[in-house]
């Protein structure tokens, strides 16, 4: 047994020390890494780092971090029922939007594949178009206003089907439904791009062998010739989901306020710049931010190993 | 399907009055789904089209009721109007106008070249580690950026870019998703380009600024849009909170809340936010669609 680690060692020694000569072989590509190492580190790797350091503290700024232990976490889970919506509210919002988003993602890249060139970008400007213009979201507390001036209001009302203005973005009721409206409409980000591209480089030729293989319509064609093909951008399409569907905040801080009334479109994003940035609960607020890393992380890796098996 | 082919058989040299259809496609199903693609694509314009339209409204149509969609006397006071009534406020209109240019402009500047020179290694080079750190990077585009915003306050508290330009700039620099599309697409290029390169002389920084950066020209722009989109849309209230440091985004959601008298201004703000990206990616679609392509993650 001694014999056998020592030898491991020895091993291990020889791989680091050549490892160590390619290195030096190589010292040019180190220079040319450096200056995004080195940022990249300091700004992702250090704070994911720092982040699960601090939320075994308590740390206000003012004061040296103190070590609490699992203090924070105790408290986050068992006493602090604003941060357990808000965990439920993420989830219903990542549940319902993330496999929905990127369904349609790939469903409308999918449509335009074999429109005639000119029209198929023209589409694709149109469907990418709410995801990049930034704030338009916002334009969405005009349709769901209040009174009875809101046009989502004023149709209902004229139809008939209520009498009076529902408070859209003030009722607990409606505020989760409208936002993942807002955010199913944001969805057609990168990862759309992604299959877009990825369509126009299918091999045409495997359709035509799939025609004579049996191959009776274009759903079948679909799952036994596209998917399988589509396998990396079917990857990348679904981190980027995942990321978005677990980072939401922007759209319910900008329609539904920040509080909300109840804290009813509370997520883990806004809680999290509540302890931060409001009461400057810096431990407290670590917790949260590796809650939602460890979630995130979690869900993405479950995800890819579901995707490997897609049309196989 | 037989009498078809039978048909194909018979006439073997007619030319098909309509362009050729593909097999395994039905009409019915044709119709319907480029028919929902319709409906659909108009749903998804339409806030943007009403965006626009409202920011050309005079006042007396903004407030008509029943409200129409297009304006019918389209002005570009809302516009004027920006620079007038936020001219009089402490910070004017054009300060947050400069400030959301400059930082969006030295970002992506900075994230281009940043993320080029790491990927060209890291694509086309062998050395120990890098694999290993391609790999950290995926998995940081897994997780959003608010995972680690309050430690990123305390370093850039530490480093003293609180409050300036930098806190937004420096850390957009180092943006995983552009290191990770770049070097997916500089894969794509035949390694013999750079042994030709190197046998001509050419050190390794010529080889990266004179052969490699001219030939993945798309992937620049697929860069490009992304920072461009991160930054633009960038509120920086988080670690910004001087007014003349703050940018267009927050300026107009400080309009909005202004209340209806500002409804014009608002809108005219949020024209001038989303358009600059969306122009951005219709210049430059085609080569954002062949950066695209290699996008892919593999296991």
């Amino acid at each position: 047994m001694k014999e056998y680690i020592q030898k491991y060692f020895e091993l291990r020694k020889h791989d680091a020390q050549v490892a160590w000569k390619k290195a030096k072989n190589r010292k040019m590509c180190y220079l040319f890494l450096a200056p995004y190492a080195i940022l990249f580190t300091m700004f992702f790797v250090f704070p994911v780092v720092a982040s699960i350091y601090y939320s075994f503290t308590y740390y206000n700024i003012l004061e040296a971090p103190r070590f609490i232990g699992l203090q924070n976490y105790i408290s986050l889970i068992l006493d602090d029922d604003i941060f357990l919506l808000g965990v439920k509210n993420t989830f219903m919002i990542a549940i319902i939007t993330g496999p929905l988003g990127y369904i349609l993602s790939f469903l409308f890249a999918w449509l335009i594949n074999e429109l005639p060139r000119w029209v198929r970008s023209v589409a694709v400007v149109v469907f990418y178009a709410p995801s990049i213009a930034g704030n338009c979201y916002v334009i969405f507390s005009v349709f769901f206003r209040g009174d009875a001036y809101g046009y989502v209001n004023a149709a209902l009302m004229n139809m008939g089907l209520i009498d009076t203005p529902k408070l859209w973005l003030i009722d607990p009721k409606y505020m989760l439904p409208i936002c993942m409206l807002v955010i199913l409409w944001m969805s057609l980000g990168a990862g759309f791009l992604s299959f877009v591209a990825g369509l126009q480089g299918v091999d045409k030729s495997q359709f035509e062998a799939g025609y004579m293989d049996g191959v009776k319509n274009r759903w079948q064609e679909l799952w036994y010739i596209t998917l399988p093909n589509m396998k990396p951008m079917l990857m990348f399409g679904a981190v980027m989901s995942i990321t978005q569907a677990f980072g939401v905040c922007d759209v319910t801080m900008a329609l539904c306020g920040y509080p909300s009334t109840d804290y009813a479109a509370r997520t883990i994003v806004t809680h999290l710049f509540d302890y931060g940035f409001s009461r400057f609960e810096m431990g407290y607020a670590c917790a949260i931010a590796t809650i939602l890393f460890l979630m995130m992380i979690l869900c993405n890796k479950a995800i890819q190993s579901l995707l490997r098996r897609v049309g196989t | 399907m037989s009498r078809k082919k039978k048909e194909i058989a018979e006439k073997p040299y007619r030319k098909p009055l309509i362009k050729k259809r593909k097999p395994n496609r039905s009409i019915a199903g044709d119709i319907a789904l480029y028919l929902f693609l319709v409906l659909v694509a108009m749903v998804m314009v339409f806030p943007i089209v009403y965006a626009v339209s409202s920011a050309l409204k005079p006042l007396d149509e903004l407030f008509k009721f029943p409200p129409r969609v297009f304006a019918q006397h389209p002005t570009l006071d809302n516009f004027s109007d920006l620079f007038v009534t936020m001219g009089k406020s402490w910070v004017s209109f054009s300060r947050y106008l400069f400030n959301t240019v400059f930082i969006t402009f030295v970002g992506t500047a900075g994230h281009l070249i940043v993320a080029s020179m790491g990927a060209f290694v890291l694509a086309k080079y062998e050395f120990p580690g890098n694999q290993l750190f391609f790999k950290i990077v995926t998995v940081a585009m897994m997780f959003t950026g608010y995972v680690t915003q309050i430690p990123n306050y305390l370093i850039l508290n530490k480093l003293g870019w609180i409050d300036t330009y930098w806190a937004i700039i420096i850390p957009a620099f180092a943006s995983p998703m552009g290191l990770f599309l770049m070097k997916q697409f500089m894969e794509g290029l035949p390694t013999s380009l750079i042994e030709a390169a190197k046998i001509d002389g050419a050190n390794e920084w010529k080889v990266f600024s004179g052969i490699v950066m001219p030939n993945v020209k798309p992937a620049w722009m697929t860069l490009i849009i992304f920072s461009v989109q991160a930054l633009w849309n960038n509120r920086a209230s988080t670690y910004i909170y001087s007014e003349e440091r703050k940018t267009l985004v927050y300026a107009l959601q400080q309009i909005q809340g202004g209340g209806i008298a500002r409804t014009g201004q608002g809108a005219a703000v949020l024209v001038v936010v989303m358009i600059v990206p969306i122009i951005i990616f219709i210049f430059s679609e085609s080569q954002i669609l062949e950066t695209m392509a290699s996008s892919g993650l593999k296991d």
